[in-house]
């Protein structure tokens, strides 16, 4: 290695090494459920929710299934051992009264807190035309634009209070997508679950606005299960944005959340997640286990469900983001980019059930790894005997950085009926210390070029997601990733 | 020897240069002077060390410099990282101009441009202004619109490499242009628009290396001198004859004449 390589090589792991900018902690008095898990703990959770009975039997049955599986470890993940029963399974923020109102009455503190993560609340949210359901730990602490979102009959809240206002859209379409029996933490987050978004787009209904919600994971040792659901009903649309962070902590937390999707006759749901949890620091202490159950039903003819991520965060990233094809002619999408540097792991992917005639999917996954990060895509394509005329695309590519990390490609695929047809294209590559000199030859710096290449690799991806989100999702591509050359 | 009262005024000063790729020398004691408003070729057959001379100039990793010095403008070439070397106004014409896919063409461009304005202290250049030069210098290079939204040598031909070269040269404006065999794989149409393009860049300030295998760029862009690189050293320099004379009687006459 010559001089300048090696002084490139030093440059570049300083880039590599630059730390977690949201490593931030709220200081407020929360009201926390001392650690453990048994019945009375969800029980206690139900109540301190309001919740009705069925959703208290719900919880109870999910936790005595729980009782009787065990942790997976199939995945291509080295996890240090979880005490379940060490976690503290609901975190509040304490309020005066009831709770907020209006964002004046929530505790600066929080909105302080949503300023440095750069949530559009206040003006910011009007002007960026985005409504925001910001999940602190375990409870909404403010909604916005509810008025206008009404007007147009669209229901967006806080889980919890979705159960209180329209019990029976929960009572119909909880756990019909992830059962609570689906898997472990699937089944966990259908015990003791704490709060999460709820949207319900009316018939034939555009939603006004982009929807979002910022996830944050404040409290010490609370693990955080949110649950999401959202029906769009026959012939509407929604887009629906989800952005995640977390605190610096030495400990790793946990984060299993459930988001259920279900698309009726003609609808189609657009769902855009950046995911920027803390990842850990460069030796691979503290970060997040983001163990997230996420698929979507496209139960209606035509219906289409989207999902586009950008993994940038998180110690250890385990989820699969699916779609089940079931009505005639609906359309599964799964456009990913996933990054891993330090000592990050993700195993991540979707599943394409096609159940119905003439569904199609296309699943786009980009990977990317630097450090000791381990980066593996596990997707599964499956055509049942009735997915007649079915067509499935599945592009998957690899990039690497640097000579420590790895890529892995799992790609499982299922036909049982002869005129499906499943095509499916890999690459794996390195930054090319070609592609790399020649943006230096033109003056451009090491920092710029890297993130040029790694974008322009992404872009595939980027541009599914709305651009706001875009710009966003490529900045934190520059923070988690710039620089590295194999 | 530096001298302050004697200031070097040369554009680029090449001395007794070794540069080695994987261990094995390839440069052996080359030197060359290029004053401004210069155009000199560098000739030779394969693997004498044309292309390792552009590369070790631009600061291509993985070429060891052993011994010797380079001055570009009065400055120490060989300890700036390559993109300063951009910045301070020297350009490589690739000779394999790589693909980078998704990154757009213009992007790229514009990115350099940026890069270098701000080096010199100049403000960012807008997208108006940006687009109308690059449009300029597109039609100079009979390069078709669609060009501007495509990636960075994506699926282009040959040809629209080479000219893709000229044309960012063309916006970058350099001090000193080193053409790493920008002629070859070209047809004789294409060679004249890259000609044109190179042509239109001469100025009493600005110089330019060409290196290639054949005289026939020559026709084109008249040198000033001809240099013969054999073995890693220059064993040959004159005018535009030089080059002529090669052309008859081959690189063993004056291999042989070296030996």
């Amino acid at each position: 290695m010559s001089e300048e390589t090696r002084q490139t090589q030093a440059e570049l792991e300083s880039l590599l090494a630059r730390g977690y900018q949201h490593g931030f902690v709220t200081e407020i008095e929360s009201d926390t459920v001392p650690p453990g898990l048994d019945e009375d703990v969800v029980r206690l959770i139900s109540r301190k929710k309001g919740e009705p009975a069925f959703l208290t039997e719900w919880r109870l049955k999910a936790l005595r299934h729980f009782f009787t599986m065990a942790e997976p470890h199939w995945a291509h993940l080295k996890i240090a051992p979880i005490d379940y029963q060490s976690i503290s399974y609901y975190s509040a923020p304490k309020t005066k009264k009831d709770g907020p109102k209006s964002l004046e009455e929530v505790d600066p503190k929080l909105l302080a807190t949503y300023e440095k993560l750069g949530v559009p609340l206040h003006e910011r949210a009007r002007l960026a035309g985005v409504a925001v359901d910001a999940v602190f730990d375990s409870v909404s602490v403010a909604t916005t634009f509810k008025e206008k979102l009404a007007a147009a009959g669209v229901v967006f809240c806080p889980f919890s209070e979705a159960v209180r206002s329209h019990p029976e859209l929960i009572e119909q379409y909880l756990g019909s997508v992830v059962p609570y029996t689906d898997n472990y933490f699937a089944t966990l987050n259908s015990a003791v679950f704490s709060d999460g978004s709820f949207v319900y787009i009316p018939k034939g209904v555009r939603c006004p606005m982009e929807l979002s919600t910022y996830f944050r994971i404040n409290a010490l040792n609370t693990g955080q299960f949110e649950r999401t659901l959202i029906i769009a009903d026959a012939g509407s649309y929604v887009s629906y944005l989800e952005g995640c962070s977390a605190p610096q902590r030495d400990e790793n937390q946990l984060h299993a959340a459930v988001v259920e999707l279900v698309a009726l006759d003609d609808a189609y749901i657009k769902y855009s997640t950046v995911q920027n949890w803390y990842p850990g620091d460069a030796d691979g202490k503290g970060g997040i286990y983001n163990f997230v159950t996420k698929r979507g039903e496209c139960r209606g003819r035509n219906s289409r469900i989207s999902w586009t991520q950008v993994e940038t965060g998180s110690a250890i990233t385990w989820k699969y983001p699916s779609c089940v094809l079931k009505g005639d002619g609906s359309i599964g999408e799964f456009y990913s980019v996933a990054t891993v540097n330090n000592h990050q792991q993700a195993d991540t992917g979707t599943k394409m059930i096609h159940v119905g005639r003439d569904t199609r999917s296309t699943i786009v996954s980009k990977g990317i790894s630097a450090g000791h990060g381990q980066n593996t895509y596990r997707g599964l394509v499956r055509m049942l005997p009735s997915a007649q005329a079915a067509r499935n695309f599945t592009q998957c590519d690899s990039l690497l950085m640097g000579g420590k990390c790895g890529a892995h490609t799992f790609p499982y695929v299922e036909v049982k009926n002869e005129t499906a047809t499943v095509e499916h294209e890999a690459s794996t590559s390195k930054i090319s210390e070609d592609q790399l000199f020649y943006c230096l030859a033109r003056g451009i710096g090491a920092e710029d070029a890297v993130n040029m290449i790694v974008s322009g690799f992404c872009k595939s991806v980027f541009k599914e997601l709305p651009m706001e989100f875009a710009v966003e999702a490529q900045n934190l591509l520059a923070v988690s990733l710039e620089g590295a050359v194999g | 020897m530096e001298n302050m009262k004697n200031p070097d005024t040369a554009l680029l000063r090449i001395e007794n240069l070794h540069a080695k790729v994987a261990g094995k020398e390839i440069l052996n004691g080359l030197s060359l002077t290029v004053e401004r408003g210069e155009v000199h070729a560098i000739m030779g057959p394969n693997g004498s060390g044309k292309s390792t001379l552009a590369s070790v100039l631009a600061g291509r990793p993985g070429y060891e410099v052993t011994q010797g010095r380079v001055s570009f403008e009065g400055r120490d070439l060989l300890s700036l990282p390559p993109e300063e070397r951009a910045r301070a106004g020297l350009f490589l014409g690739f000779q394999y101009p790589v693909e980078i896919p998704g990154v757009n063409n213009v992007y790229l461009l514009k990115a350099a441009l940026n890069a270098q304005r701000k080096t010199r202290g100049l403000p960012e250049v807008d997208a108006f202004e940006f687009l109308t030069l690059v449009r300029e210098k597109m039609k100079l290079m009979r390069m078709e619109d669609s060009f501007l939204s495509r990636g960075v040598n994506e699926g282009f031909s040959g040809g629209e490499k080479k000219r893709n070269e000229i044309l960012q040269m063309l916006v970058l404006e350099p001090q000193l242009a080193i053409l790493d065999e920008t002629d070859s794989g070209l047809d004789i149409d294409a060679l004249k628009i890259v000609a044109a393009g190179v042509n239109s860049l001469r100025s009493p300030e600005r110089a330019c290396v060409l290196v290639t295998h054949y005289q026939r760029l020559l026709d084109y862009i008249v040198p000033d001198q001809v240099h013969v690189l054999i073995r890693g050293r220059i064993v040959k320099s004159g005018d535009k004859s030089l080059a002529l004379e090669l052309e008859r009687r081959g690189y063993d006459w004056v291999a042989g004449a070296a030996a």
